[in-house]
């Protein structure tokens, strides 16, 4: 049931094992288990520049995710540029070659399968979740869905992460799922161009907002929308 | 403009149309914008709209026939109770004759639809192989059931605006139906975001400023969610839409 797959993902996170990783990391493992993988990484990518890896399964997963950069292609390059998924199902014999470099040594490197999904929310974008295997293979209609309900739920962590939310109540936003209220997106809009900043930036604020006001959201978006409340230009 | 028309030439009217919108430089937002309007036209309802499941099984709305934001908020209400909600697990049309004899059986969502000025509801899947990913929801000021005919009529705009839905398919790769779909989700976000920026910046409310992206979508036969990137990403102006046949 669809439904399922999210609580399924926060449950196998709150299973991964290891009191001191990070929730990236929590995410990215978690998925290994759940979509039987090699590995998973997530890379932030802004205005065009890779940051730098937030979130790995394992150590040795960063050395092929950085590798994409280093050489200029790959899934996620490939996702990023596209903002849609990019499916690669048979590094060996592709149907149709497209890393003529990334491709022979994410091979050497045990990765037989790369399937990768952009990180954002509307215009905002922030990155790309790739999933490793070490078979080749097409994902399963479930387990594309899957891949999609983990990079919602990464975006929604990465902006939470951004908005201040201490650490600890981190547990409550993965209860909380990502937004879909047309309202919000609105006043994303709107804080943007009141503030002269990013949408990513005006959403950050909202969810500060809403946080230290300890009011949902969907509350605070509202009345940024009907004029009844209007963030301040703070630092 | 129809008003020489029978119903029926209205119909394989709207029938010719939604298919010739299915060609290239497609735009599944205003695709599906154009549909519910017909519907709610053809099926002489209030409201209709479509809500679309994303990855997570969450009903999102992805257009109405009015788009006024109290029809928007009505629509987006049930994803977790109402006739929506229950067509698209069931997989099954949900009908209520009389939304003040349901609000039991919706406590949240039947008061707040009655708030709005309806009285009546339809719920139809949209189907895709078999599968439901969707529901299309019709609503009346009136007490009452849509008639047969008229239910076998909403079904197939249901089916057309399943078939839509997945014509937004680039030649790149095939990535599944729920890949698709997402995609047109997130086209939508990005119409949300534009909205709530053309309306601060052009000091109007978002259904206006909703109104002048579609008309200059119209005017310049862009896609609309094109013009919303544009309009976020500052290649066009908030001005320039001012001046648009909406």
């Amino acid at each position: 049931m669809a439904t399922d797959r999210l609580s399924a993902v926060l449950a196998a996170m709150a299973d991964v094992d290891g009191d001191a990783l990070s929730v990236l990391d929590r995410l990215c493992a978690a998925s290994v288990g759940l979509l039987s993988l090699r590995g998973a990484g997530i890379s932030l990518i802004v205005e065009g520049e890779v940051r730098g890896t937030a979130g790995v399964s394992d150590p040795g997963v960063a050395a092929v995710q950085e590798l994409q950069f280093e050489l200029g292609e790959g899934p996620c390059v490939d996702a990023w540029a596209s903002m849609e998924p990019v499916l690669e199902p048979d590094l060996c014999a592709p149907a149709r070659v497209r890393w003529s470099a990334f491709g022979p040594a994410g091979v050497e490197a045990g990765v037989l399968a790369v399937f990768a999904f952009p990180l954002s929310l509307g215009a905002i974008r922030i990155g790309v979740l790739v999933l490793y295997r070490d078979r080749s293979g097409e994902l399963s209609v479930d387990e594309v869905a899957y891949g999609l309900v983990l990079a919602d739920l990464a975006t929604w962590m990465i902006l939470g992460l951004q908005s201040g939310a201490p650490v600890d109540a981190l547990h409550e936003h993965l209860a909380e799922e990502p937004p879909h209220w047309a309202e919000v997106h609105q006043a994303t809009g709107i804080v943007a161009v009141q503030l002269r900043v990013g949408l990513d930036e005006a959403l950050v604020r909202l969810r500060a907002h809403a946080f230290v006001d300890g009011r949902p959201l969907r509350e605070i978006a509202r009345d940024v929308v009907a004029h009844r409340l209007r963030l301040e230009d703070s630092a | 403009m129809s008003g020489e028309m029978t119903r029926e030439q209205r119909i394989v009217q709207t029938f010719v149309e939604l298919a010739d919108t299915i060609v290239d430089e497609f735009d599944v937002i205003e695709f599906l914008h154009r549909l519910a309007e017909r519907c709610a036209e053809l099926l002489d309802c209030a409201e209709a709209g479509l809500l679309l499941a994303d990855a997570a099984g969450v009903l999102r709305v992805m257009a109405s026939s009015s788009e006024r934001t109290e029809a928007l908020e009505l629509l987006q209400s049930q994803n977790e109770e109402g006739p929506c909600f229950e067509c698209y697990h069931r997989g099954k049309p949900v009908l209520s004759e009389d939304l003040a004899a349901d609000c039991g059986r919706w406590p949240t969502f039947a008061p707040a639809a009655i708030q709005a000025g309806f009285r009546s509801v339809h719920a139809i899947p949209m189907r895709v192989r078999g599968g439901t990913v969707g529901a299309m929801n019709l609503f009346r000021s009136e007490p009452g059931r849509i008639g047969e005919a008229d239910l076998s009529l909403g079904q197939g705009m249901a089916d057309i605006a399943a078939i839509g839905l997945l014509q937004e398919r680039t030649v790149r790769e095939s990535r599944g139906v729920i890949a698709e779909l997402q995609g047109a989700l997130n086209s939508r976000v990005v119409i949300e975001q534009a909205k709530g920026m053309l309306a601060e910046s052009a000091g109007i409310g978002v259904d206006a400023a909703f109104a002048r992206l579609r008309g200059y979508a119209r005017d310049h036969n862009r896609r609309l969610s094109d013009v919303a990137h544009d309009l976020i990403e500052g290649r066009l102006e908030a001005v320039t839409l001012a001046f648009t046949s909406s």
